[in-house]
C-alpha cells in the first residue's frame, strides 16, 4: 500500500486548505486530489471562498481607526462611567440603612426583578434629580435622537411618553448600567421644579402589575410588560405618583412599538 | 503593563475587520469593537498572560453572540427593496454574494470560518476563542463551507467563476 492509496478524510481536506495539515500527510492529500477531481473542485471552491472573503473585508484593517476607538478616548469615557457607578453604589448603601431592602437586594445572589430594577431606578433618581447643570445627557429638545439612541442601546423600541397632561415636561434622558444590560432613564419636570423619572430596562422576570414602594421620600411604582420593566419615581404623594405612572402606562400600552 | 496596552492597540484594525465581516454593518461592527475595548481595559487585571489578540477575539465573539440573542427577541427587519435590486455583475455582485452567503450561516459557524480564513487563527486558537474542542471547530468549518456552497449554488454562481 502506498501513500497514494491511503484514504483521505474530509477533515484533512479542510486542514490542507487551512494550512493545518501535518507535513507528512501533504503528499497523500495531494495525490488523492489529483485522482479525485470532485474533491479537487471542492478544495478549489473553498480557496476561492477564502479569497473572496479576504477581498471583501481585508481592507477594513487598513482603514484609519475612528477616534472613538482610540484607547485614550475609551479610557476617559470609561473612567467617568466608573465614577457614576461608584457614586450609585455609595448611594445604595447610604440609603440602605433607612430602607433595608435597597442594599439588601443588591447583594442577594438572585434578587427578584422588581426589587432590583426598582432599587436601580431609585438610586438613579437620587443621583440625578439633584443635578442642576447636568441632569441628563441628551436634552428633551432632541427627543427623536434620544429615542433612537436609547432604543438602540437598551435593545428594544422605546417610546417617550408625553406627560403634559399631568403638568410635566421632558427634561431629557440618559443611558445607565442596568441590572441586565443597559437601562434608559428619562427625567421630567413641572413648572414648579418637581421632578419625576422614568426608568426602563429588561425585566428578567414575569409580567407584573403596578407595585408601589417608598424609600425615604422617594416613591417608586414598578411594573413589567413582557420582558420590559418600567419604574416611575418621584418625591410626591402616592396619589400623584400613581397619576403620573398611569399616564406613562396608558401611552406605552396604546402604542406598543415592539 | 504598557505592553498590554500596546498589544490591545495593535489589534484594533484586525478586530474591526473581523467585526465588520461578522456583522456586515460598519456601525454595528465599531460598536462591538468599542464594547470589546472597554471590557478589555476594565478587566486587564483578569488577563493572565497569553495572547492578547485571541483574548480580544474571544470578548468580541461573546459580545456579538449576546447581541444576536437580544436581537432575536425583536421583530426581524428586512430592508425594503433589497430583493428587488437590479442584477449586478462583476466584483460588485461578488461582494454582495459574500455578504449574503455569510448571512446564511449560523453564528458559531460564521465566527469559526472568519477567524480561520480572514483572521488567520489556527484551529487551536479558534477552539480557545469559542470555548469548544478542536473537533467542533473543524465540524463548524466543514458545515459553514457546505452551507455556503449550497447557498451559492441556489443563487448566482458568481463565486465559482472566480477561480
Amino acid at each position: 500500500m502506498t501513500d497514494r492509496d491511503l484514504p483521505v478524510t474530509e477533515e484533512e481536506l479542510h486542514a490542507y486548505v487551512d494550512g493545518e495539515l501535518p507535513s507528512d500527510r501533504r503528499p497523500a492529500v495531494e495525490a488523492w486530489l489529483a485522482a479525485h477531481p470532485d474533491d479537487m473542485a471542492r478544495v478549489n471552491g473553498w480557496r476561492a471562498l477564502a479569497d473572496a472573503i479576504r477581498a471583501r473585508y481585508g481592507a477594513v484593517a487598513t482603514e484609519p481607526v475612528p477616534a472613538r476607538l482610540s484607547l485614550r478616548q475609551i479610557e476617559r469615557a470609561d473612567r467617568s462611567w466608573l465614577g457614576v457607578a461608584a457614586a450609585a453604589t455609595i448611594a445604595a448603601f447610604v440609603v440602605g440603612g433607612a430602607a433595608g431592602w435597597t442594599a439588601h437586594d443588591v447583594t442577594t445572589p438572585r434578587p427578584n426583578a422588581a426589587a432590583t430594577s426598582t432599587a436601580e431606578a431609585v438610586d438613579a433618581y437620587k443621583l440625578y434629580v439633584v443635578e442642576v447643570r447636568h441632569p441628563v445627557e441628551v436634552p428633551g429638545s432632541e427627543e427623536a435622537h434620544l429615542t433612537q439612541w436609547l432604543s438602540k442601546r437598551v435593545g428594544y423600541q422605546l417610546r417617550i411618553p408625553d406627560l403634559s397632561p399631568v403638568g410635566l415636561k421632558l427634561v431629557g434622558g440618559r443611558l445607565l448600567p442596568g441590572p441586565r444590560g443597559a437601562a434608559a432613564f428619562f427625567m421630567y419636570e413641572s413648572t414648579t421644579g418637581e421632578r419625576f423619572t422614568l426608568y426602563s430596562t429588561r425585566a428578567g422576570g414575569p409580567d407584573s402589575a403596578l407595585r408601589y414602594n417608598v424609600d425615604g421620600q422617594v416613591g417608586a411604582l414598578y411594573w413589567a410588560d413582557g420582558d420590559i420593566a418600567y419604574v416611575v419615581n418621584g418625591e410626591a404623594s402616592q396619589e400623584r405618583l400613581h397619576k403620573v405612572a398611569e399616564t406613562v402606562y396608558a401611552q406605552i400600552e396604546r402604542a406598543p412599538a415592539r | 503593563m504598557s505592553g498590554f496596552r500596546s498589544d490591545v492597540e495593535a489589534a484594533i484594525p484586525a478586530l474591526r475587520r473581523y467585526a465588520r465581516a461578522l456583522t456586515r454593518d460598519a456601525e454595528t461592527a465599531d460598536d462591538l469593537v468599542q464594547d470589546t475595548l472597554v471590557r478589555a481595559l476594565r478587566s486587564e487585571h483578569l488577563f493572565h498572560g497569553g495572547d492578547v489578540r485571541s483574548w480580544l477575539y474571544t470578548i468580541l465573539t461573546n459580545l456579538n453572540r449576546n447581541r444576536l440573542r437580544s436581537l432575536a427577541r425583536r421583530p426581524v427587519m428586512t430592508l425594503i427593496g433589497d430583493d428587488d435590486a437590479p442584477e449586478m455583475s462583476g466584483p460588485e455582485a461578488g461582494s454582495r454574494d459574500i455578504e449574503r452567503a455569510l448571512a446564511s450561516l449560523v453564528e458559531d459557524q460564521r465566527a469559526a470560518l472568519l477567524l480561520v480564513v480572514l483572521e488567520g487563527l489556527t484551529y487551536r486558537e479558534v477552539a480557545e476563542v469559542q470555548g469548544v474542542p478542536v473537533g467542533t471547530v473543524m465540524s463548524r468549518l466543514a458545515r459553514a463551507r457546505a452551507q455556503i456552497k449550497a447557498f451559492l449554488d441556489g443563487e448566482r454562481p458568481a463565486l465559482r467563476r472566480v477561480k
